[in-house]
């Protein structure tokens, strides 16, 4: 039988999708067993159960210094840092790519902007964002809309200009206005898109986060791992790391499942 | 003067002709089917009713008035694929045909009701009810065709526009199609234009079948001319007029089975 046409059963699909996980973990103890061997204060691999142990102080210990448990005030700090800016981005996204996938007036004047503008590295403009809007929140949303907005607006341009055409005249057959197009017709058709557009660039999004906080905060996911880097501190990182996928994944998730619930059309469709 | 009156149309895209000297009229209540080969601009010629584009020479009047230079809700359209919005459910595809023309693109509170109420009992008298509130990725081709025409006809056109419309189905449910299709035009007496690829269909629904064709032809270069109406046949009663002094026997036949090829 070909390996193309070699379904998995259902036991079998859980055993080799846990595989990889399985393969990492045990690398991971027993490269850290073997150096803990050779040198008992090594700090490279930290041992598991350190880890666990590093994980349980960080979520309970309060800091010595505020009185308050670091862990979820740099998971806020950066949580609403991320969603202020992939709010905007989508927001802006949103509105630019229907218009400039549907009205030729602005397509003409925008597309060639829009193509020039998403080549800017956005960490180049970082040093600008900091001296223009100083080194707060603001630059840090700032920098994370301006490296997602280009590529979410080229997308959902580029899937309102791939509506049928079929459809945006037979909506003009039935009386509608360029509006109620816009409104009735490609607003509802691109949002599962949006959604899956937003999901890949949450991957940039938290790039640029973290790249912002490691350059100037006093709180944050990435602020945290870049400070305890100073002191060698991989349990820590390595939580922090951990927490950070974990909030990744469980947003890429969460979307998918929003998508298939608002707009259960468009599963069907392809 | 006629209510849908085509004067010299000539259409060309980037110089390459189309369509050349293209009239007809065609008096309100009547049905036209058109056919021809492939890319003689039968399509083209549908959209230049539909005012989707704009000729580069020629005029077309509908009721006297030249057209406006996009499409409006007095020419309904009906496409081969994509006519139905997917995002809407059988139901408010329906209602959509009253709600888009509204500012926001929907209806609202009691009207919204008793559009809904109305797409009920077009949805009952197309046999569609029990799918009401299905998407129309569910449905098969044919009902999903069934559903564009209805749609198509809520917004009452006084012209509808049909682009090989039941190309795409199985000749069973095509023949279901035909028997729709007569019946809804017994009902509401409009206009309509048909684009298919299959002759019999065309005599068979059509009062008139055109034919478009090219009349210029140069072997060295297949796309120097474009296409004109040659031929414009009488298919009332299944072309039996024009079938009589082609072919005797015809008269022996189902008058309600064409047997016309013509060109």
């Amino acid at each position: 039988m070909r390996w193309i046409n070699r379904e998995p059963s259902a036991v079998a699909r859980f055993a080799l999708a846990a595989t990889p996980f399985a393969l990492v973990a045990l690398a991971y103890a027993a490269g850290s067993a073997a150096r803990l061997a050779e040198n008992p204060q090594d700090r490279i691999l930290p041992a598991p159960s350190t880890l666990v142990e590093t994980a349980i102080r960080l979520l309970t210990e309060p800091d010595r210094r505020s009185g308050e448990i670091l862990f979820w005030g740099d998971t806020v700090s950066s949580l609403s840092l991320l969603f202020a800016g992939v709010g905007i981005a989508a927001l802006i996204g949103l509105c630019f790519g229907l218009a400039i996938g549907l009205i030729p007036v602005v397509r003409s004047t925008f597309k060639g902007f829009v193509a020039v503008i998403s080549m800017i590295p956005p960490l180049a403009v970082l040093p600008i964002l900091f001296i223009t809007l100083g080194v707060g929140d603001t630059a840090k949303v700032a920098l994370i809309a301006i490296g997602i907005t280009p590529f979410l607006i080229r997308d959902l341009s580029a899937r309102t200009m791939e509506l049928p055409q079929e459809q945006i005249v037979k909506a003009q057959t039935l009386g509608a206005s360029s509006f109620a197009i816009v409104v009735s017709v490609a607003l509802p058709q691109i949002m599962p898109r949006l959604i899956s557009v937003v999901r890949l660039s949450l991957g940039p999004a938290w790039l640029f986060l973290i790249a912002a906080e490691a350059v100037a905060s006093d709180s944050g996911l990435g602020y945290r791992i870049f400070l305890v880097r100073r002191f060698l501190a991989m349990d820590v990182i390595r939580n922090y790391v951990a927490w950070i996928t974990f909030l990744a994944f469980m947003f890429d998730w969460a979307l998918s499942r929003l998508s298939r619930w608002l707009y259960p059309w468009a599963e069907t469709r392809a | 003067m006629s209510f849908v009156s085509v004067e010299n149309i000539f259409q060309s895209y980037d110089r390459r002709p189309i369509l050349e000297r293209v009239n007809l009229s065609a008096e309100e209540g009547e049905f036209v089917s058109i056919v021809g080969a492939s890319g003689c601009g039968k399509s083209t010629f549908l959209r230049l009713l539909l005012d989707q584009e704009r000729p580069t020479r020629g005029a077309i009047f509908v009721d006297g008035a030249p057209l406006k230079g996009e499409p409006d809700r007095s020419r309904g359209i009906v496409f081969q694929r994509y006519s139905v919005f997917p995002h809407l459910t059988v139901r408010d595809n329906i209602v959509a045909a009253e709600g888009l023309s509204k500012p926001l693109g929907r209806v609202f509170g009691a009207v919204k009701r008793a559009a809904r109420a109305r797409a009920d009992d077009a949805l009952e008298r197309i046999g569609l009810s029990h799918v009401a509130d299905q998407y129309p990725s569910a449905l098969s081709g044919g009902m999903q065709q069934r559903l564009a025409i209805a749609q198509a006809l809520a917004a009452r056109p006084r012209i509808l526009l049909l682009d090989e419309p039941f190309g795409a189905l199985d000749p069973g449910t095509r023949e279901q199609m035909h028997d729709f299709l007569q019946d809804l035009r017994a009902e509401t007496q409009m206009t309509v234009f048909m684009v298919t690829h299959d002759l019999p269909e065309a005599f068979k629904l059509g009062d008139r079948v055109i034919v478009f064709d090219k009349t210029r032809w140069d072997p060295h270069d297949p796309a120097a001319y474009g296409a004109t109406i040659t031929y414009d046949f009488d298919a009332q009663n299944g072309g039996i007029p024009y079938q009589l002094e082609e072919d005797e026997h015809v008269l022996d036949t189902d008058p309600e089975k064409p047997v016309a090829s013509p060109g």
